[in-house]
């Protein structure tokens, strides 16, 4: 009785005391794409995960709220003469449990995503360090990896060859570091709230799967006296509009994602609460090149050449995506103004004219009409995509059906080389560099590359490129290439992706950025 | 009670006229909701079978210049689009506009192309438009930069106005209807066929095939639905008449599960003793006693079936599963106007419509063929 | 009884037995793999991790290894859900499901006998009339329209409950979701209680017990209602087994974090392990609940008996 008398009177001074404290506990309540698979940052694979896992760690190289590439455990760093060798200095940082963060941890790190026994998704795309490729096919240890750290505070990294966009690069969530001692204690068990060590602004405090995550600001973090907002809750939104609903309930500050069917309502609703802008990813249809009559260059230009991109963006995506000419979105520093098609330009009747020509001299017409069937996965905005376009073909005498599957059925009939005419895609980039597109149909690249378009002066183009240390040349190079992509044709760019978020005006520090990067760091919150 | 019944059909059987059906059919026939509701059931099905070649539109047709347009009973354009949509046909043309006229149903314009001579394609962008047919070049000047365009606006109807690619709504819920209606009606048929037959099989023999019987439906039960579908997809490709079988594969598990559990009780009544204890044989006392014993619960449960099937089917498209574009059905439709619900209600509101009033009529006609078929009040 | 209940347990065994052998091969049947996600992944990736998830044994190697750790209770980890196993994921999310599940079950049985009876009582009148036509909205609107709208009714609009979330499982978000799952169940219930009602009111014991002279109340509840339960029953056993494994509809639509999901998200992920406890999970519940039904039908209907 007594103890229950004071457990109300202490719960009492905790609300008064809380009522009248200088600052009340500022809460983000965080809609965010999906559930995270898994917060192993050499485990994940998905944007939602590599938002909190931002939050959570930092690793030599950080976004800044615009999404520029700025110093993050990493004060300062050179590049060998050859740009080969990285070194990076540390910054005195501790982790959440009070240890010195170490370039023994990034070691470590490294060593464990490249090691096949940890089944990263990601660990290719460290393949340019010197033997992680070798090292991840089993072919050599995980100690033989090119990092070494020179002292507590230095570390090197030795790369394959030089890679231009290597900076870059580090900015993924595959290159935030693990605490070793936690990882060697629980093993894969270190991401568990009550085991999990970080170096970031936040610590992990409660992860329920399709609920919630909930993380807290760290007191160790180097710059937590900058860190406004003091707990953070994401939410797992795979319903769009669930959360335009809790949003305008006043439940959550920001949402992700957006229904783009409703865009128009939600513009007119919610002003400029709505950004939209461009986002560093291409929305494009592949087709299969090695299949008849698709192997025929002047029918794969034909199907590019008549359809409206303005359109499809315009009334279909309601603006919420661009037109697009090139593979690369215009927007890539180091790239500049893509390669766009020749006919960006052309009025669409000519553009039209064109493609019918070319179908009449690949030998189709009115007694013989081209018939393509428009694969897809199950979504509505992508199922209108397919209508316009199809209708669009029909123009130019092109018979068109359309197929659509679950996403995993989709994606896996695409990888296994299906029997499909053209199927919908679309690629986010992992980093902010052109090489990160225009990989995509290299022949050695047989996962992505849908259309199996096997051009070897296209991949002796990639390969030159990738050996150019000049970015000027290199670029040069790579616009080369995609050039010669825009005249092959072996996807069809549609779209350039814009991201789509809601956010609330109680927020600042939210910067619109191509990359779609927000880190809760740099925000304020007005309760 | 039983005994007097039995004797009562054993007696009725040599008199023609007065069979079970008749005598079905005659109280139907005085039951005035269910009678409507049949009437309602067949204009439905007509209507979805023959109303799509009236509205004047292919349920495939894409408006290009009436996406997300409301529901209307005058024609479109209105008077206030036409100028706009002219000027938008011709931005591509790269020419400049004088000011669009609108008289006796056609539209025309000035046309001036500064740097060099007017394209005479041009009239393919203003026929290309939804709005406007038969677009001529006129009046052109002798140097070729100057000329007027003459096109007959075109007058079209959407009663229903138009989804999010700009397809007749009118169309596409008629067209829905159909598949709905052939989708309901059909795995039903093949839900209730297996289900009765099944579980009164069954709930009568007891004992250790009624055991077998009933691990084979939980076996079944406990199968995931989805995977199933993706199998029948994959191993016979797509097809709409595997969506039927399907779902009528997987919905007569509860169907056979109450048949059962009447049966079981059924079986324990006195007439069905007495016509064991007569000798009629187990074959007979199915068909004779149990199944007509049984038609009050089927065909309310029947009636319940076709509304969960033709939502079901609606689950199946959206995983991809189902019907492919540019076909439809009402449950597709109302998946996406639910998601359109606030912008455009209209899109949620006709074919829940359709779809509501028909469940309705199923409903009254199921209560009218219960009462119709219950032995008791033969 | 009891000897009946242990035996009907035992037979469970083999049916538990065959559907865990059917879905584990029609699941492999399936194409795709829980790794062909829409980012594809590098080929030694891949097979990386079919290496470390052993999905490179051959399939009856696999399928043995399978059914060993199920036997010690093992379901493996999640193909998706890399940091949880499949029993952690059940462990959390199924007495949500169960207990969002039940509470509908609960609501709609209430509801759905109260209509129902209502509606027999007055067989062909208005009040008939108005409870048939709420059974049939109920079961009319799928599940995906009426979620949002009660949400953008009740959370957004009025503001009296919260538009989604769990909130730590607070009463006032359990609402709308429990609210949302029960309204097709109610219409069901009615409508069968309703036909059984009617026949059974019509009935020789009734109009004998009425003709006794017992009280209207007693005769309906007692005699009709006891019969005409029957349908119910036999409907509730399944319904209890297909809400309490939650809804897909409902979690994702409110943001619950149940079981429902995982049924259709890892068969269409593959999530080869995840689906298996799914089955299994469901098997149990279906077995178990057709089990009650047949239990609870020999309790109110003297006339089944079993030896």
């Amino acid at each position: 009785m007594a103890s229950g008398f004071l457990r109300i009177l202490f719960a009492g001074m905790m609300l008064i005391s809380g009522v009248f404290s200088a600052r009340a506990e500022v809460v983000y309540h965080r809609g965010n794409d999906a559930n995270p698979e898994t917060l192993d940052q050499h485990k994940t694979s998905t944007i939602p995960e590599a938002n909190i896992l931002a939050d959570l760690y930092e690793g030599l190289l950080v976004y800044d709220p615009a999404a520029k590439v700025s110093p993050g455990m990493a004060e300062s760093w050179e590049m060998s003469s050859d740009g080969t060798v990285y070194t990076f200095h540390l910054r005195d940082a501790k982790w959440s449990n009070g240890d010195p963060v170490t370039a023994g941890d990034f070691v470590f790190s490294l060593r464990r995503i490249v090691d096949p026994a940890t089944g990263a998704k990601y660990a290719n795309i460290l393949y340019p360090i010197k033997n992680a490729e070798a090292v991840n096919k089993g072919e050599m240890k995980p100690a033989e990896l090119g990092v070494r750290a020179l002292d507590d505070r230095t570390l090197e990294i030795a790369l394959e060859q030089p890679t231009p966009y290597f900076l870059q690069l580090l900015t993924h969530q595959t290159g935030l570091p693990v605490h070793p001692a936690s990882v060697e204690k629980y093993g894969s068990d270190f991401v568990r709230p009550e085991n999990m060590v970080t170096n970031g602004a936040y610590t992990l405090t409660e992860f329920t799967p399709d609920d919630k995550v909930v993380l807290d600001k760290s007191p160790t973090y180097y710059d937590a006296a900058n860190v406004r907002i003091d707990r953070v809750i994401y939410y797992p939104m795979e319903d769009r509009a669930a959360c335009v609903r809790r949003f305008e309930a006043g439940e959550i500050d920001s949402c992700s994602e957006l229904p783009t069917d409703q865009m128009a309502t939600l513009r007119e609703k919610f002003g400029d609460q709505v950004r939209t802008p461009p986002y560093l990813g291409t929305y494009y249809y592949a087709i299969r090149t090695d299949k008849p009559p698709f192997d025929d260059v002047r029918v794969r230009q034909a199907l590019s050449l008549a359809i409206d991109r303005v359109y499809l963006a315009e009334e279909i995506w309601t603006d919420t995506m661009l037109p697009a000419y090139s593979l690369v979105p215009p927007g890539i520093a180091n790239y500049g103004e893509p390669s766009y098609a020749a006919f960006k330009d052309e009025p669409m009747l000519d553009r039209e004219d064109e493609a019918a020509a070319l179908l009449k001299e690949a030998g189709f017409g009115p007694d013989k009409p081209l018939k393509v069937e428009i694969s897809y996965n199950t979504s509505e905005n992508h199922k209108n995509t397919a209508v316009a376009i199809a209708d669009m073909w029909k123009a130019i005498g092109v018979e068109t059906s359309l197929l659509n599957r679950d996403g995993a059925s989709h994606y896996a009939y695409l990888r296994d080389k299906g029997d499909f005419d053209v199927a919908r895609a679309g690629w986010i980039a992992d980093y902010a560099d052109a090489q990160n597109f225009l990989f995509l149909v290299q022949s050695d690249n047989p996962g992505f590359n849908y259309a199996n378009y096997d051009n070897p002066d296209y991949d002796a183009l990639m390969h030159k490129a990738a050996a150019e240390q000049d970015p000027e040349k290199r670029s040069a190079i790579l616009h080369e290439a995609e050039a010669m992509f825009m005249r092959d044709v072996p996807y069809i760019p549609l779209m350039y992706y814009s991201s789509h978020s809601l956010v609330s005006p109680k927020l600042t520090g939210w910067v619109d950025n191509i990359q779609n990067k927000h880190l809760t760091r740099y925000m304020t919150k007005e309760e | 009670m039983s005994l007097s019944r039995l004797s009562g059909t054993a007696a009725r059987r040599p008199v023609a006229g007065r069979s079970l059906t008749a005598d079905a059919m005659r109280r139907l026939k005085a039951n005035r909701a269910a009678m409507a509701s049949l009437v309602f059931l067949i204009a439905m099905a007509l209507v979805c079978a023959v109303g799509p070649h009236l509205t004047g539109h292919a349920y495939d047709e894409v408006y290009q210049s009436y996406v997300r347009v409301p529901a209307s009973l005058t024609p479109y354009p209105r008077e206030a689009q036409v100028g706009p949509e002219m000027e938008k046909a011709l931005a591509r043309a790269r020419v400049d506009l004088g000011t669009v006229a609108v008289v006796n149903g056609t539209a025309s314009v000035e046309v001036v192309s500064p740097r060099r001579p007017l394209d005479p394609r041009i009239t393919r962008y203003v026929d290309r438009s939804d709005l406007f047919a038969n677009a001529r070049l006129t009046d052109m000047s002798p140097d070729g930069h100057v000329g007027r365009i003459v096109a007959d606006v075109r007058q079209v109807r959407f009663l229903f106005g138009t989804d999010l690619a700009g397809r007749d709504l009118l169309t596409r819920t008629l067209m829905a209807g159909r598949i709905s209606l052939t989708i309901g009606l059909l795995a039903t048929l093949v839900a209730v066929l297996i289900g009765v037959t099944w579980g009164a099989t069954a709930g009568y023999l007891g004992g250790a095939a009624d055991a077998v019987m009933m691990r084979v439906v939980d076996v079944l039960y406990a199968l995931p639905f989805v995977f199933f579908v993706i199998l029948l997809v994959v191993f016979f490709g797509r097809n709409f008449v595997l969506v039927f079988l399907a779902v009528g594969a997987v919905e007569w598990l509860d169907m056979a599960r109450i048949v059962r559990g009447q049966t079981l009780s059924l079986k324990r009544r006195e007439f069905v003793e007495a016509a064991e204890a007569m000798g009629v044989a187990g074959g007979g006392i199915l068909r004779r006693h149990i199944v007509p014993n049984l038609a009050g619960p089927v065909v309310v449960y029947m009636t319940l079936l076709v509304p969960k099937v033709i939502l079901l089917e609606s689950f199946l498209s959206f995983l991809g599963l189902g019907v492919q574009e540019p076909m439809t059905s009402w449950g597709v439709l109302i998946a996406e106007g639910a998601r359109s619900i606030e912008a455009m209600p209209g899109l949620l509101l006709f074919p829940a419509a359709f779809l509501t009033s028909t469940l309705f009529a199923l409903n009254f006609l199921g209560d009218g063929l219960r009462d119709a078929l219950d032995p008791k009040e033969r | 009884m009891l000897k009946y209940a242990l035996t009907r347990l035992l037979a469970a065994i083999p049916t538990l037995f065959v559907i865990v052998t059917a879905a584990f091969f029609l699941i492999r049947i399936a194409p795709g793999g829980p790794f062909n996600l829409d980012r594809p992944l590098e080929a030694k990736v891949m097979e990386n991790l079919n290496r470390i998830y052993h999905l490179d044994a051959p399939l009856w190697q696999q399928y043995l290894s399978y059914l060993g750790n199920l036997l010690r209770g093992d379901f493996g980890p999640s193909f998706v859900y890399r940091d949880f196993s499949v029993a952690e994921l059940f462990a959390a999310g199924l007495p949500i499901s169960v207990q969002l599940g039940g509470s509908a079950l609960v609501l709609a049985l209430l509801a759905g006998t109260a209509l129902g009876t209502l509606a027999a009582l007055h067989h062909n009148k208005a009040a008939d009339l108005g409870a048939v036509t709420v059974a049939t909205l109920g079961i009319t609107i799928p599940p995906f329209v009426v979620a949002p709208l009660l949400s953008l009714v009740f959370g957004v609009w009025l503001g009296w409950l919260p538009a989604g979330g769990w909130g730590n499982g607070a009463l006032v978000n359990k609402i709308l979701p429990i609210v949302t799952l029960a309204l097709p169940q109610v219409a069901v219930v009615t409508r069968l209680t309703r036909a059984a009602m009617i026949e059974a009111l019509a009935s020789h014991p009734v109009r004998t017990a009425r003709a006794y002279g017992l009280r209207w109340w007693t005769v309906v509840v007692v005699h009709a209602l006891r019969s005409a339960i029957l349908p119910v029953v036999s409907y509730a056993g399944p319904a209890a087994a297909a809400l309490m494994t939650g809804s897909i509809v409902v979690e994702t639509i409110f943001g619950v974090p149940g079981v429902g999901r995982y049924f259709v998200q890892a068969a269409l992920n593959r999530d080869y392990t995840l689906v298996m406890g799914t089955v299994v999970v469901i098997a149990c519940f279906v077995i178990l609940f057709n089990l009650v039904v047949d239990l609870i039908y020999a309790l109110i209907d003297p006339r089944v008996r079993y030896g």
